[in-house]
């Protein structure tokens, strides 16, 4: 039996009787293309290493470069929204997430010129991203100092 | 109309489908402008009237200051009035018009409204190729500009009554979920006009509401009920009329050209040939803005009614 919908009790029928996407198959696709691309990015690490006899670091930093660079290209291809759709977390998440959160409004505001367009809208999705992970890298860093002594 | 709605159940009733939603423009506000245009001329044009007669046009659209309105008025020119009522708008413009012209103070007057997926996109939410999903009450924005000529006189259908609508907030804060933001403005102004017009559900064809999309109409039904008002059977939602059944558009269409073109291009012309006898339009807005939802507020809706009856025969 239905309640009698009021101010007060509306918002919480609503939550209760919304749509909602399938959970599970929800989260089966992040995994698995999130998955896939890290699978990825381990492959371009190892070919790092092995491969092309780089050190631990210089291989990371390539498999990082490459990610961002497909990210970035797909983005511009348009295909990354289109991936995003199906994907979710798994494609928002990884570093070919954080390229697509850069490239898209800075392809979106070019009619807005270069400077104020481009220029200051660019980080508008990635901002947060950059502001916190940097202040969280310098309170790890402080904390590293005082506790390996 | 753009591509994606040309290819709705309604396609053919259109008067122009673009095929690139950019309409041969630099920019997608510039195409929005330019749609606007179009759609006051062809209203215009088809009424069998020049620009020079009408003494109006009240438009509007979802874009920051109305720029699409604003700026396609600066190339009409004729006497503009912008509006703002989110995705009610074009009822408000319909409404506005019909008391202009009642208390005789205008014989003829131009009522649009526009949205385009893209400008409202850019606006409200996310740079189009940011690869992120979208829940499944959320509605997508319809590229659309439709216009009506109203006039003092002829054999046309007759708009007769309007209901101007209150904000109603009923403390939804989801931006993914307007359709529930604004059923209870559209319950609240559907019966208030009943009982201040005396008239049953049945006593109209249809009760078109602007864009509530599944999950909204479903609940503007449950809530028109416990009011006393059934409109189960002839309830129809122009955000659902507008996209095919299999489109990937979660809960239906929205925006203010959504309830512009589907009354102006489908419903109006069953009002001329009678197939349709009594229409009410009640397009919906919800009056949220990225700011306001940053700061956490919860949406305010609106819903205007405007009334209309088929031509007389003869």
């Amino acid at each position: 039996m239905d309640p009698i919908l009021k101010p007060e009790n509306y918002e919480a029928y609503i939550q209760k009787n919304m749509p909602r996407g399938n959970f599970l198959w929800d989260c089966t696709r992040a995994f698995f293309i999130g998955g896939l691309i890290c699978t990825l990015g381990q492959g371009l690490n190892n070919l790092g290493t092995d491969i092309l006899k780089m050190t631990k670091d210089q291989a990371s930093m390539l498999a990082t470069v490459i990610l961002i660079f497909t990210g970035a290209l797909l983005t511009g291809l348009g295909v990354y929204d289109v991936i995003g759709k199906f994907a979710g977390a798994g494609s928002i998440v990884p570093i070919t997430g954080f390229a697509n959160s850069i490239v898209a409004p800075a392809m979106e505001f070019k009619r807005e010129g270069y400077v104020m367009g481009v220029g200051a809208k660019m980080f508008s999705i990635a901002g947060p991203v950059l502001v916190y992970g940097i202040i969280l890298s310098v309170v790890s860093g402080i904390a590293g100092i005082f506790f390996s002594g | 109309m753009g591509e994606l709605e040309g290819k709705g159940p309604l396609g053919n009733h259109f008067d122009r489908v673009l095929q690139d939603d950019l309409f041969n423009q630099k920019s997608w506000e510039k195409a929005e402008n330019k749609m606007f245009q179009f759609a006051v001329k062809t209203a215009v044009e088809k009424s069998n009237m020049q620009m020079d007669d009408i003494d109006c046009l009240i438009g509007g659209d979802l874009l920051n200051q109305i720029i699409s309105s604003s700026f396609a008025a600066r190339e009409l020119n004729i006497p503009f009035l912008g509006i703002y009522g989110a995705c009610s708008t074009f009822s408000e413009a319909l409404l506005l018009g019909g008391l202009l012209i009642d208390s005789k103070s205008m014989d003829c007057v131009v009522c649009a409204a526009s949205t385009h997926f893209s400008t409202a996109e850019r606006q409200y939410r996310t740079p189009l190729e940011l690869g992120t999903g979208r829940p499944p009450t959320s509605q997508r924005t319809t590229t659309a500009s439709g216009a009506c000529v109203l006039k003092n006189a002829g054999t046309g259908p007759r708009l007769t009554h309007c209901t101007l609508g209150k904000v109603i907030d009923w403390g939804i804060k989801d931006a993914n979920n307007m359709g529930a933001a604004m059923a209870p403005a559209a319950a609240d102004t559907i019966a208030t006009h009943l009982l201040e017009t005396a008239k049953a559900p049945k006593d109209y064809d249809y009760i078109v509401t602007g864009d509530l999309g599944h999950h909204g109409s479903e609940v503007l039904i449950k809530l028109l009920k416990q009011r006393g008002f059934d409109v189960s059977s002839n309830h129809a939602d122009c955000g659902i009329q507008i996209y095919p059944e299999d489109a990937d558009v979660q809960s239906g269409g929205s925006g203010c050209g959504c309830s512009a073109v589907v009354f102006s291009a489908y419903f109006l012309k069953q009002l001329m040939d009678a197939s349709v006898k009594n229409l009410l339009l009640v397009s919906t807005g919800a009056l949220l803005s990225p700011t306001s939802t940053l700061q956490g507020e919860s949406i305010p809706g609106i819903a205007h009614a405007v009334a209309f009856e088929a031509c007389k025969e003869g």
